[in-house]
């Protein structure tokens, strides 16, 4: 790893981690919050696989959640804020690479995904015991989930010029795609049409594949969701580095 | 390579932007250790040939090489010999003065450059700065930090533009007496400036552009003494009229003065003599040089 790269993955995570308060506090809260609400309301009530309760399926979708959020937030944040203020101008006019550039954006962006969804495992400890079945799927789909999202977030900081067109890829982009991955159900409890539309869902594979390294249990098998992830991940990576080669909306 | 080569080296380069040839042809090149300056009215392209040197414009023709080096099939090499300040006043806010300074060594592959740091923090009049936030900088001192910018992987070839636009005239002076020592340690320094009583005292050479085209490329001395005259500037007293031999050398000021065009300085004796023959006495005598402004503003005018 260059040292230009080294540096650049500094500066992103130094970037959040100077509001950490914000960049990682607020998310874990959040996550908590929506625990709170929904293993009050629905624990009881529903079981999703056997023998797990809702609290305890619902904890690594939140996990994950936070985690792919936040991984996207950190890349098209701090590209469209250096876009809008013109401090973008001073990693321009240096050697680094545009493979480089992508690597440590992506990186730094995996790391706070990681870390928002480290804090999210930590409070939620003390409402559930987790079993923890394939610790290895766990660390695959998290590591590709962060990825896959941080890749997205440079893509969306590079073509958004304004910061409500980044809230507009986030609002009806992001968000919808999250929701309605099975983060809170399983896609089993829905009608048929419904289970189909999120076989589509890319993040779908990537929460089910998660949710099975804790449980050992999932809608699909991990390896399709590796596959479709991986996929996802390799897709977006050459996009991007292709807006990176040309310059895309970055040097005229 | 790049020992015996031109510091710049600007070779038919074109951009255009939709209808606009912001650059057309622009060709010349900057010797090593040079204090160049680029000159033009807004809009004549000065920016757009820095960006495209710095590598953040792309020629649509044309190329550009840095100390030997192209600014876009070798811009590693490239950009490790240009620093650029930028002409807007920008800056990350995360970072105080120091981090942003580590931070931009380490972006040019470089580790320790604590004792380089230290040192234009202290040119710069930034020492007492260095752990403060760049937030809290005046517009000033974030200028300061944008040459200290430019300067941290210690680049042979230096780009100024507009270095001191909405700078006090204290830090205006602090900053060109950095800048001519660094130039005087062999550093080629590029200038645009809309002061041009400061393009004057500074650069050995001027380019003048003007809607993408060079206009004039010559030493500063030369474009001065081209095809200007010195003046005359004359307050005369009680109202009296200039003899009739004066009529088609000479206009009357905005100041109430008259200003005679001489050829040279031997027709001053001259001239005052043969006022003095017809009468006409004189509250005030002024001879005045041409400066770079009426150059510039000629230039500007004939281009027009």
């Amino acid at each position: 790893m260059s040292k230009a790269l080294r540096t650049l993955m500094y500066k992103e995570l130094l970037r959040f981690w100077k509001v950490g308060f914000q960049t990682v506090g607020a998310p874990v809260l959040t996550a908590l919050l929506y625990l709170l609400v929904f293993s009050h309301v629905l624990d009881r009530q529903v079981e999703v696989y056997g023998g797990v309760g809702y609290t305890a399926f619902l904890v690594p979708g939140l996990i994950m959640m936070s985690l792919l959020q936040n991984a996207f937030s950190n890349s098209s944040s701090s590209l469209i804020q250096s876009k809008v203020t013109g401090n973008l101008v001073f990693v321009l006019l240096t050697p680094i690479s545009y493979r480089e550039f992508f690597a440590a954006y992506v990186l730094a962006a995996v790391i706070r995904g990681l870390l928002v969804g480290a804090g999210v495992w930590a409070v939620t400890l003390w409402f559930v015991d987790l079993p923890y079945a394939h610790p290895l799927w766990i660390l695959v789909f998290a590591s590709l989930g962060g990825a896959i999202m941080a890749s997205l977030g440079v893509i969306a900081g590079i073509w958004a010029d304004k910061f409500d067109q980044l809230a507009a890829f986030q609002n009806f982009v992001v968000m919808p795609l999250t929701f309605l991955s099975g983060v809170f159900y399983s896609i089993h409890s829905l009608p048929e049409f419904w289970q189909r539309v999120s076989h589509v869902n890319p993040f779908f594979y990537m929460i089910d594949g998660f949710r099975y390294g804790f449980f050992g249990q999932s809608d699909v098998s991990p390896w399709i969701s590796a596959l479709v992830a991986g996929g996802s991940f390799v897709a977006l990576a050459l996009v991007t580095l292709n807006m990176l080669a040309r310059g895309y909306k970055l040097r005229s | 390579m790049s020992d015996s080569s031109p510091a710049l080296l600007i070779e038919g380069v074109c951009k255009r932007y939709a209808s606009l040839q912001a650059l057309d042809h622009v060709s010349f090149e900057v010797r090593q250790g040079e204090f160049f300056g680029l000159l033009g009215p807004n809009g004549a392209g000065k920016t757009t040939l820095i960006s495209t040197m710095a590598g953040l414009t792309r020629p649509d023709d044309g190329r550009i090489r840095v100390m030997g080096h192209d600014v876009v099939s070798d811009y590693r090499a490239a950009r490790r010999n240009l620093g650029v300040v930028p002409q807007e006043l920008v800056f990350d806010p995360f970072f105080t003065v120091r981090e942003t300074l580590r931070i931009q060594s380490g972006y040019f592959g470089m580790g320790r450059n604590d004792a380089w740091i230290d040192e234009i923090l202290h040119h710069l009049d930034l020492g007492a700065k260095a752990d403060v936030n760049m937030r809290a900088l005046s517009g000033g001192m974030k200028r300061r930090v944008l040459v200290a910018q430019a300067l941290v992987h210690r680049p042979p070839v230096i780009v100024l533009d507009e270095p001191t636009a909405g700078v006090d005239v204290e830090l205006r002076q602090n900053l060109w007496a950095f800048v001519r020592r660094l130039n005087e340690q062999g550093h080629t320094i590029v200038l645009t400036t809309h002061y041009l009583e400061e393009a004057e005292s500074l650069c050995g050479r001027i380019a003048m552009l003007k809607q993408g085209r060079v206009l004039a490329l010559e030493t500063t001395s030369d474009l001065l003494s081209r095809r200007f005259q010195l003046t005359l500037l004359l307050r005369l007293r009680g109202g009296v009229a200039l003899p009739q031999a004066f009529h088609a050398v000479a206009k009357a000021s905005a100041d109430g003065r008259v200003a005679i065009a001489l050829d040279g300085a031997d027709d001053v004796a001259a001239c005052l003599a043969q006022l003095h023959a017809a009468g006409v006495g004189l509250d005030d005598v002024e001879l005045r040089r041409p400066d770079l402004e009426d150059v510039f503003i000629a230039m500007m005018q004939e281009a027009a």
